[in-house]
């Protein structure tokens, strides 16, 4: 403490000082929330919230067709696909990581991880373009097109590893270890104990770190306007050209659309759907996860 | 360091008519034989040449202050110390005559005869009958759960307490409770030998006396290894103690002539209470 019970004349600056930081954040979330629903709110008194919702045809720049769908549906293709990968492969290198690699080796693996997540996007967005999709896919399947929604599935997977590993490491780190003493004391083996034991207690960090990545894939913007394409269409084939919601927005606000324009107003439409399937997901997984976690005090 | 004649078989057997008790152990009849065994943990020495033998059906205690390297033998007889990266150790600690240290010994095997119970009690945040049936499940019990479930509860006195709520979670239960837990769940796997580190340490003078009780019950059917910092409680549950100090094994014998007339000065000395 000071030299008097007084306060140190700086501490109410600190305190004004760090208000000043969560303010600022607070503000531009608040101001984005308010920009978006402002703009949609013009957008849906042109275009009805039935046609945006439930057509199936969206191509708001030559022919005013606004069936957001077809972005829906390659955000969700995309955004699944990369999990699909991500999921089992960042949770099978945060058990490698946490329960079998000795402490030096995962202190030297886990910041080489670390890198992969700060690769520019537009270099995995090439990676897919160059080499996922030439080398890995249209060997496969010959019939692919250039631009698929497998190759952006892909390339954003191998993105979202290291998020989703990173942090399951973290959480099955925070499992005690007495927990673990318990189950080898039970002529467990290790990878018993961490399927059985680790992975249960640290569901919560699990689910997570998971919802982390999905934010991540469904953010994701560069990468996949170069791997998926630029061509929205409702479908489930990985092997064709797609558009995604976030990719739809680069477009237009790459000045495909003049200011003003319905079509540009749409960019706030969907930027809000894409807002309001986040808090979807999060909402959701919230519940899931008070239901399945495990305490352990 | 190892003569020919105990070298160690490739599997661990025992032989399974084992849990009827007998009248008296032979002094052959010894499942864990600690022979001339020393650990160290980087360059600090825990333990020093220690030789030692535990006889079947009877509880020994192992004493002595803290740091004296009790709970690292103890953890030794199971091979609890794999986890710590910088053990080594030398000599040789035998199950039924097998090095539990050779190279195609399975520690995995070992556990499933050699049970432990920790200082802490630790369930795992699962339901009561998970707790218990957890050991038996992923080591391919084939039998009936829920008999398994109740005679292993009934061995650690704790049915009677648990039997209308086996699916809460076990963490709901008491501290001593939680610790007859974690013995029924060992019990459930029908080791051989039971290794108790400090098993009261964080239990309430009534929750001990349960325990104690409990230890005293399986010594019909169970060899324990109790490491204890409560030399009164060796003089109640033991029938054999084990006085380590600084890492070396000072004194073993008989409960009663430790605590009467040992031999050595130095476990005079501390069962006096002059240090430790």
């Amino acid at each position: 403490m000071g030299s008097a019970l007084g306060q140190k004349p700086w501490e109410p600056l600190i305190r004004l000082f760090l208000l000043a930081c969560a303010v600022v954040s607070i503000a531009t979330t608040a101001g984005i929330i308010l920009v978006l629903v402002t703009e949609a709110a013009t957008f849906f008194r042109e275009v009805s919230p039935l046609e945006f919702f439930f057509t199936t045809s969206w191509d708001p720049l030559l022919r005013n067709e606004f069936g957001v769908l077809p972005l829906i549906c390659g955000t969700l293709l995309v955004a699944g696909g990369a999990l699909l990968i991500a999921v089992p492969m960042g949770l099978g290198t945060a058990i490698l990581m946490s329960e079998y690699l000795p402490n030096w080796m995962r202190q030297i693996a886990k910041p080489i991880l670390e890198i992969l997540a700060g690769i520019p996007t537009v270099v995995y967005g090439y990676f897919a373009l160059v080499f996922i999709t030439p080398q890995i896919i249209q060997r496969l399947f010959p019939s692919a097109a250039p631009f698929n929604g497998a190759s952006a599935a892909i390339v954003v997977g191998i993105m979202i590893i290291p998020t989703i590993a990173s942090l399951c490491d973290d959480s099955f780190r925070a499992v005690p270890n007495r927990l673990r003493e318990a189950g080898y004391a039970l002529a467990a083996t290790r990878l018993e104990v961490s399927t059985r034991i680790v992975l249960p207690a640290s569901t919560s960090g699990v689910i997570a770190a998971c919802l982390l990545g999905l934010g991540r894939a469904i953010g994701e913007t560069m990468a996949v306007s170069m791997a998926a394409g630029i061509t929205p269409k409702l479908t489930l084939n990985p092997l064709v050209p797609i558009q995604t919601m976030t990719s739809f927005i680069v477009q237009v606000r790459g000045g495909d659309a003049a200011q003003g324009t319905t079509a540009y107003r749409a960019l706030f439409a969907v930027g809000l759907t894409l807002f309001a399937i986040t808090l979807i997901t999060n909402l959701v997984s919230h519940r899931v996860l008070r239901r399945f976690r495990e305490v352990y005090e | 360091m190892n003569p020919p004649e105990l070298l160690p078989r490739p599997t661990l057997r025992v032989d399974t008519n084992d849990s009827s008790p007998r009248p008296e152990s032979a002094p052959e009849d010894a499942p864990i034989r600690v022979c001339d065994f020393s650990l160290a943990y980087g360059t600090f020495q825990a333990i020093k040449q220690v030789s030692l033998t535990i006889p079947a059906r009877e509880v020994t205690a192992i004493i002595g202050p803290s740091g004296c390297g009790k709970s690292t033998l103890l953890r030794s007889m199971n091979r609890m110390n794999d986890f710590v990266s910088t053990v080594r150790t030398e000599g040789e600690i035998l199950y039924r005559n097998v090095n539990i240290y050779a190279n195609d010994c399975d520690p995995v095997e070992l556990r499933r005869r050699v049970g432990m119970v920790f200082q802490r009690p630790n369930p795992f945040p699962k339901s009561i009958f998970k707790n218990v049936a957890w050991g038996a499940r992923i080591n391919g019990y084939r039998g009936n759960l829920n008999e398994l479930v109740e005679e292993s509860l009934q061995k650690a006195a704790l049915w009677d307490e648990v039997k209308d709520k086996l699916h809460q979670n076990a963490l709901t239960l008491s501290g001593g409770q939680q610790q007859r837990l974690c013995i029924a769940r060992s019990i459930a796997l029908q080791p051989e030998v039971l290794l108790m580190d400090e098993p009261c340490s964080a239990l309430d003078p009534i929750a001990t006396s349960r325990i104690e009780d409990l230890i005293d019950q399986l010594k019909s059917q169970y060899t324990v290894v109790l490491v204890t910092h409560n030399m009164q409680q060796a003089a109640r549950v033991s029938d054999r103690t084990v006085f380590m100090l600084m890492g070396e094994l000072v004194e073993v014998d008989r409960t009663s002539v430790i605590f009467t007339k040992p031999k050595e000065q130095r476990t005079q000395d501390y069962i006096s209470g002059r240090f430790g």
